[in-house]
């Protein structure tokens, strides 16, 4: 999200309700004799029946920023509740990550603070005093990459930058055709690099196939830089609008917000350049005075489970790659024809740390206009 | 009269039944006073001290420093000279338009009609003009794909030459209505030519009025956003896009206090051109009574 501050008071104003609506509910954090507020696996709290009966007996959970078009959360929402009979309130389904820590910072001590939170790695990181730690039963599953090792945050869906084009133009199998002449104006962006994730995320990915490091990040401003002297670098940022309209016809975003099923264009084409698979996923984390400590952690064991109809495939329906897909893949529990409809990959991925992501943020501040305008 | 009588009739007054109670004259004022201290002063106040600031609350005053770096100098240069051109050419054809306008009948169609266009036009901007010059001479438009479309400032320029020619008509307008046919009729008598009377009675009278509009046009075109914004928004140019982005940034770039900073920076920008645009309204005063 682009404007962080325009949300703010409204949200507040509508967490005031919502905390009027549900300040009857009770919290309960022992059951059965275990304190599940303080529990780190479903083992160790005597096995997921015991889990499931104690989440069944709070009967709610409280989740945050989560839109029902994204990631097939619609549909994952409804799941749960049907599996499990716990209803779900979902609060401030289009706010941002900022706004569901700042959540559970205004919030915590009333029934009405977010259980858990799906954010993004750097809030995440800058948060975990917030956060409890919990290790999902197939924490093996999810590459040490990509989860804190004492279980505080753990990614759980995400993708690749790719770059999608309008399939007028052939087949693109190298980023480098891009500069050929019949992409005047064409090549867009997500956002200006200096203010929106993705766009600089896009700048990554050009840097990474251009040769560049994820620490430094110069070789990608010089590869926009030639677009822009060839006249290909469209300054309209790509949207669902400019994409359907045509005034954007290749986008560099992210492969879940670049199919042809996302951005509702039929001839569009999407693919990830080689050995420049750049990552960005979100993560989850547990609220550690969760008011349904329970039914948290059962959520993320939902959400983290294999099944046909676990969270891992329900993402993967919705275009977002599954933190355990790769594990996934190899036992056979990967739904294959949702996983056909991405992109391929070739290469390992790469992940952007806290420093790099700022040392690339601190370049683009001083030399971004300058290489471009 | 003494002191004493002054006391004694003073304190008299309020017996006096009928007699209307006198409110001082700027009593009068004070709504508009208190208008301008809530949504003027204030702001702006908390914007220039926070200016100096840095975001832990403390006092910052080597921030100041940034502004003259080389990165924030370009957001300031690029601002300058969009809205430069786009004062001056708008000054220019808008001059023309409303002398056209003014040597047209009084009360006829064409004048009615060319002020009430001026009246809307000169309103519209943001993004529903930029997506209309988009759609005629963008990269896909009907029209034609003009390479200059997306070139700063040359592309965005015309875009804001769109609002600035019409702003033009309707404050230069009063200026050209000034001018007494009698004045042109007695350098006419005298044996002046046309390019005479233009060279020494109308240009030098209406000279004040035409730079002060262009200032004004200048002011109008350095506070314009959205229309710069949908126009492209990949990279920044103009200091208010690089305030949204100081706002903004979701790759820890945002920090408000640089947004305050970049603000003071063209509070100041405006406080020399409405100087500027006061004074020579001032001389233009002189001349129009």
């Amino acid at each position: 999200m682009r404007s962080p501050y325009r949300f703010t008071f409204i949200g507040v104003a509508a967490l005031a309700l919502a905390a009027a609506g549900c300040s009857t509910s009770s919290t309960s954090t022992s059951s059965g004799g275990t304190n599940w507020a303080t529990v780190t696996s479903a083992s160790s709290g005597g096995g997921m029946s015991k889990l499931v009966a104690a989440a069944k007996k709070e009967g709610t959970l409280n989740v945050i920023a989560l839109p029902p078009t994204w990631a097939n959360y619609g549909t994952i929402l409804k799941t749960f509740t049907t599996k499990y009979g716990i209803k779900v309130n979902s609060a401030l389904p289009d706010g941002t990550s900022q706004q569901e820590v700042d959540t559970i910072k205004q919030k915590n001590g009333t029934a009405a603070a977010p259980d858990v939170v799906d954010v993004g790695v750097s809030v995440a990181l800058a948060n975990t005093s917030l956060f409890t730690p919990y290790k999902v039963s197939t924490w093996s599953a999810i590459p040490a990459a990509q989860k804190s090792s004492s279980g505080l945050w753990y990614n759980d869906y995400g993708g690749y930058m790719a770059i999608g084009y309008s399939s007028k133009f052939g087949t693109i199998t190298s980023m480098s055709q891009l500069l050929q002449p019949k992409f005047k104006n064409a090549v867009a962006l997500n956002g200006n690099p200096t203010a929106a994730n993705a766009a600089l995320n896009g700048v990554m990915m050009a840097n990474l196939v251009e040769g560049g490091t994820a620490s430094d990040i110069a070789k990608g401003v010089n590869f926009f830089h030639d677009l822009k002297a060839k006249g290909n670098f469209s300054p309209v940022s790509a949207t669902g609008a400019t994409i359907k309209s045509g005034s954007t016809p290749v986008v560099f975003n992210w492969d879940y917000l670049n199919l042809p099923s996302y951005v509702g264009v039929s001839n569009w084409k999407v693919f990830i350049p080689q050995n420049a698979v750049l990552g960005g996923y979100y993560a989850q984390a547990i609220n550690k005075s969760a008011p349904h400590p329970a039914a948290a952690r059962l959520w993320e064991e939902f959400l983290y489970s294999q099944a046909t109809d676990g969270g891992q495939n329900l993402w993967l329906q919705g275009g977002a790659r599954p933190v355990e897909q790769v594990a996934m893949s190899s036992n056979g529990s990967i739904d294959k024809s949702a996983a056909a409809k991405l992109p391929a990959v070739s290469g390992s991925p790469v992940f952007l740390s806290q420093g790099q992501a700022t040392s690339a943020a601190n370049y683009l501040a001083t030399n971004w206009a300058k290489a471009v305008g | 009269m003494t002191v004493a009588a002054t006391t004694t009739e003073a304190g008299a007054r309020p017996s006096r039944a009928g007699r209307r109670l006198r409110a001082p004259a700027w009593l009068g004022t004070l709504p508009f006073l208190g208008y301008v201290g809530v949504f003027l002063l204030w702001p702006t106040g908390i914007l220039v001290v926070d200016a100096f600031k840095n975001p832990s609350g403390s006092w910052n005053f080597g921030g100041v420093s940034t502004l003259f770096g080389p990165v924030v100098r370009g957001y300031f240069i690029g601002s300058f000279k969009l809205c430069l051109i786009s004062a001056v050419a708008g000054a220019v054809f808008g001059a023309l338009v409303a002398y056209a306008v003014a040597s047209g009948k009084p009360d006829g169609a064409v004048r009615r009609f060319a002020l009430a266009g001026s009246g809307v036009l000169a309103q519209f901007g943001g993004v529903t003009l930029a997506f209309a010059f988009q759609a005629l001479i963008g990269p896909v438009g009907l029209l034609f794909h003009p390479s200059w479309y997306y070139s700063f400032p040359w592309g965005i320029a015309l875009i804001y030459i769109y609002f600035q020619v019409p702003l033009m008509v309707l404050v230069f307008l009063p200026a050209i209505d000034g001018l007494k046919l009698q004045w042109r009729e007695a350098s006419e008598s005298l044996g002046s030519s046309t390019w005479q009377y233009w060279r020494y009675v109308g240009g030098p009278l209406l000279a004040p009025a035409f730079f002060g509009a262009a200032l004004l046009l200048f002011a109008n075109a350095l506070s314009a956003f959205a229309t710069i914004e949908a126009w492209e928004n990949q990279i920044a140019y103009t200091v208010p896009q690089e305030i949204s982005t100081s706002l903004s940034s979701e790759v820890g770039l945002s920090n408000v206090n640089a947004a305050d900073l970049l603000a003071f920076g063209m509070i100041v920008m405006v406080a020399v051109v409405m100087t500027g645009y006061a004074l020579l309204q001032r001389r233009a005063a002189r001349w129009l009574r």
